[in-house]
């Protein structure tokens, strides 16, 4: 029982993780259909950024994060200003643009901190365990576990309520109409990039916390789980992002425990096989 | 005269690449050592085996518009089945290079025929997710196989004498160029064949493909098994070159360096692959030497931590690939004519009223 606790509190974590990256990708493809290979170099921008500002620049943890989640966001509203908007006429050029950046991002992250892990320094009062149902768990989980779901609400609420977050919606149902209709779309890619960017590099700030440490491949690792995420989710629904993103960080830990090790990364992908085999559309339906 | 030049200069090329072995020409800047070296033959040769591969690789993205992020999976395939079939079973080289691309395209299938029931962007992450699962199942080293991390290096006594030992690289070399010859001619066959045209209409148009009464999904699985076996074949090739499988041929980056040749090159293109192959390759080998050279150790760190990374160098360089020079290098001679065709229409459009006042 303990276990069970422990690897579910776990993989919840790891979902949550999953989650941060996930529900950016979903909503820039969903919205813009731009698969954006640079969420991984955004992911690892958040991680470095915190990194720094709570070692060299003498910032506490609590600062640090909101730190590294800036310099994310301003990154990724750079990449979609500076590199997406001039190629909107070309989608697949598009794709392109951000796979040399997350080549090159990651590269440069490595050529001036170096290829080997980073210890990220972890605060005294997120250090410790919690007596859970007899197991014991680490307090971070609980952390990433909570910031996921106030991002999710945060996301719902921003999507329900807000006069951008209907024109993401409608957008992402049908963009062409949206234009048709007088609405300046583009306003609302740059948005979506810059909550995309905020949430992925909150989860490298993050994922330092969870994996104790941070390297620059760290982002690209994380990414490609994050799009199983989202074809399984659905693509453009955060709702079905965050249902998959608990499906496959639980799926992953579960299997990678009472099975091989490796065997859980292995089983996350013959998931997506077989879901994509009954189900094509993902999900939540969603065209795939 | 210049219409034969045009016609037959890749026969040419084939004459000079064939007969570069026995030159003693040195090309300083571009190789270490004279044209016959072993060092230089290895190189080049590494050249044309990436060139093949982005050829190979171009038949999904440039002929029937297949965005597919798992390539590697195939040519990794290729490479570790051939060493481990030498190595495990103790078959000969021929008769595991054989089972080699004999996996990968079983393989290809059995994978392809599973993602391409998905179309576009799902198609291209279904198709990541299974390289990177065999990936992960490399870097894991199952019941010692694989050998994970350090990978495991090809036996020698079951390779002919020919082709081992550094001189013998020119054999090796041999082998490079016919397999990128055979790819060549295979891309060249397959894509003017009846599939080939519909690999084009597939390209152009998927829907209307469907509405003249074919099925799309049959004809991208043969082209996504043939590319598969091309590059299972091109891992037999690589195999050779470097004496041993490593898991970086299995990773995502591996995939994601093809599609950076072939969009540098000219994606759709006859040619264009293999250019952008070719000078991937030729780049990252010499960026990384230039990486370590004394020169750079002394410029200050803004300059010298950039150009000390040949991944960061050649990401930027893509990117700037994409925005300046849609349609990649294979492109270049077209838009330079069309840009001076489009100026000297230019100037006498000016210059005829000047005349008639």
């Amino acid at each position: 029982m303990n276990t069970v606790v422990l690897l579910a509190c776990t993989g919840l974590g790891l979902g949550a993780l999953y989650f941060l990256v996930a529900s950016g990708l979903s909503l820039i493809f969903g919205l813009m259909d731009v698969l954006n290979f640079a969420h991984g170099a955004l992911l690892s921008i958040g991680a470095y950024a915190a990194w720094w500002a709570a070692t060299d620049g003498g910032m506490g943890f609590w600062l640090a994060v909101p730190f590294g989640t800036a310099v994310g966001t301003a990154a990724s509203v750079l990449l979609e200003l500076a590199l997406i908007r001039p190629l909107y006429s070309r989608p697949r050029d598009q794709i392109l643009a951000t796979v040399g950046v997350g080549l090159a991002l990651p590269a440069l992250i490595m050529g001036i901190w170096g290829a080997d892990a980073r210890p990220f320094p972890q605060p005294e009062a997120l250090s410790g365990t919690v007596r859970l149902l007899g197991a014991t768990v680490p307090v971070n989980r609980f952390v990433l576990m909570a910031a996921a779901l106030i991002v999710l609400v945060l996301l719902r609420l921003f999507l329900a309520k807000t006069r951008y977050g209907l024109i993401v919606r409608a957008g992402v149902e049908d963009r062409a109409m949206v234009t048709a209709l007088g609405i300046d779309v583009r306003k609302a890619f740059t948005l979506v990039f810059a909550i995309g960017g905020a949430a992925a590099s909150l989860g490298g700030a993050l994922a330092g916390l969870y994996f104790g440490s941070i390297n620059p491949g760290q982002g690209t690792g994380l990414l490609i789980f994050a799009f199983v995420v989202v074809v399984m989710g659905g693509m453009g629904s955060v709702t079905g992002a965050a249902v998959a993103s608990v499906g496959v960080g639980l799926v992953q830990q579960f299997a990678n425990y009472y099975t091989a090790a490796g065997l859980g990364d292995l089983s996350v992908v013959v998931l997506l096989a077989v879901l994509l085999l009954v189900k094509p559309r993902g999900l939540t339906g969603r065209l795939a | 005269m210049t219409t034969h030049l045009k016609r037959w200069w890749p026969l040419g090329l084939l004459v000079v690449l064939v007969t570069a072995p026995y030159s003693t020409l040195s090309l300083p800047g571009l190789l270490d050592g004279p044209l016959g070296s072993p060092g230089s033959l290895q190189l080049i040769a590494l050249c044309l085996v990436y060139g093949g591969l982005a050829t190979g690789y171009d038949l999904l993205l440039g002929r029937t518009g297949l965005l597919s992020f798992g390539h590697a999976l195939y040519f990794a395939t290729g490479l570790y089945a051939t060493d481990l079939a030498m190595l495990e079973f103790g078959l000969g080289f021929v008769p595991a290079a054989v089972f080699g691309i004999a996996c990968s395209i079983a393989l290809a299938l059995l994978l392809g025929s599973v993602s391409l029931k998905v179309t576009g962007i799902g198609f291209s992450m279904v198709t990541l997710a299974f390289a990177q699962a065999g990936a992960i199942l490399v870097q894991r080293n199952p019941g010692g196989l694989t050998g994970g991390e350090e990978g495991r290096s090809a036996p020698a006594e079951h390779l002919p004498d020919a082709l081992i030992g550094i001189q013998n690289t020119a054999n090796l070399y041999w082998i490079a160029v016919l397999y990128l010859v055979v790819t060549l001619a295979v891309v060249h066959w397959t894509v003017s064949s009846p599939t080939g045209r519909v690999w084009a209409g597939i390209r152009e148009n998927e829907r209307r493909v469907e509405v003249l009464g074919l099925r799309p999904y049959g004809f991208k699985l043969v082209a996504f098994t043939v590319s598969g076996g091309l590059a299972g074949a091109g891992g037999v090739v690589y195999l050779l070159l470097t004496g041993g499988a490593t898991p970086q041929a299995a990773s995502s980056d591996a995939t994601l360096a093809l599609l950076v040749m072939v969009v540098l090159g000219g994606s759709g293109t006859r040619w264009g692959p293999l250019l952008g192959g070719v000078l991937y390759t030729w780049a990252a080998h010499r960026l990384g030497d230039l990486a370590n050279s004394a020169s750079i150790a002394e410029l200050p760190s803004v300059l010298r931590v950039p150009l000390s990374q040949p991944l960061f160098l050649l990401g930027t360089l893509f990117v700037a690939v994409v925005y300046l020079l849609p349609g990649g290098l294979a492109k270049l001679p077209a838009r330079l004519r069309a840009g001076r065709a489009a100026r000297a229409a230019k100037v006498s459009v000016t210059a005829v009223p000047e005349g008639a006042a």
